[in-house]
């Protein structure tokens, strides 16, 4: 049976604020501390989750600035996972131009998804596009430190 | 707005020396107000010689990455040079899967970098 210091889960309301996204953010990387995760794992998880909120927050309440998007989060001793809703009507992540094609490295936008899916294990949008869940599973000891 | 800058900025031989005062390159609102110190520094010089060092910096997203673009596209339409410097392994392969590390010439050291606009 897992105990307090096995799992940490949650669910936030959060606004676009930068200390209420810091506040959630720390939280779950203190966790990710707590269990010993590598560095790595922390770099990855905090890259993942700011691309995720900043792109709820820009295109999916770029019409509702003042509510507050959803953020759940389930930690344990081998893999993070984070899903992140927000109310907007969602878009087709199959849509996004590849960026590391020639004809893109020169555009200053649309790394996001492709920097989520890089560092994550296992990436995955509803059918309306408006709510992303995210796993990212914990290397092997000794790799990633 | 300099008691604001979120940008340490020195000038030598020509080529202007930034670096960046915080850690996490992750807030769109100082990643903005960066782009447009930056621009503003390229504006006001005719051939702009830039080197930006991350020394200090842990963490960006893919928002700095994009004004970093921004700023590179700047100093190539007045035929100036921006170098990068000083990145750390994480963030180099972050350059690396975006492919970004094709478009920026990246230099393990300041000095290295500022010898290379020489």
């Amino acid at each position: 049976m897992a105990n307090a210091h096995d799992n940490a889960s949650g669910v936030v309301k959060v606004h676009d604020e930068r200390a209420e996204i810091l506040a959630i953010e720390e939280r779950i990387l203190g966790v990710l501390d707590e269990m010993g995760y590598p560095s790595a794992s922390g770099f990855a998880v905090r890259l993942a989750f700011e691309e995720a909120i900043t792109n709820a927050f820009e295109h999916g309440h770029r019409e509702r600035p003042n509510e507050a998007v959803t953020v759940e989060y389930a930690v344990d001793t081998r893999s993070v996972q984070i899903t992140i809703e927000d109310k907007g009507p969602g878009f087709d992540p199959g849509i996004i131009p590849d960026p590391t094609l020639d004809e893109n490295l020169d555009k200053p936008f649309g790394r996001g998804i492709m920097l989520i899916r890089s560092f994550m294990s296992d990436v995955a949008f509803n059918p309306s596009g408006n709510r992303l869940t995210m796993r990212y599973d914990r290397p092997p000891n000794g790799s990633g430190a | 707005m300099a008691g604001d800058s979120r940008l340490r900025i020195r000038e030598a031989d020509g080529v202007t020396q930034v670096e960046f005062v915080d850690r996490n390159i992750l807030d769109e609102a100082n990643i903005q107000a960066i782009g447009e110190e930056i621009g503003s520094i390229i504006e006001g010089a005719p051939e702009p010689k830039l080197v930006i060092s991350f020394s200090n910096v842990d963490h960006l997203s893919s928002a700095a990455l994009g004004a970093l673009i921004t700023i590179n596209n700047k100093v190539r339409a007045k035929s100036g040079a921006l170098r990068l410097s000083n990145i750390d392994p994480q963030i180099y392969e972050v350059f690396m899967i975006t492919r970004l590390n094709k478009i920026f010439e990246i230099h393990d050291s300041t000095e290295q970098a500022v010898e290379s606009l020489a």
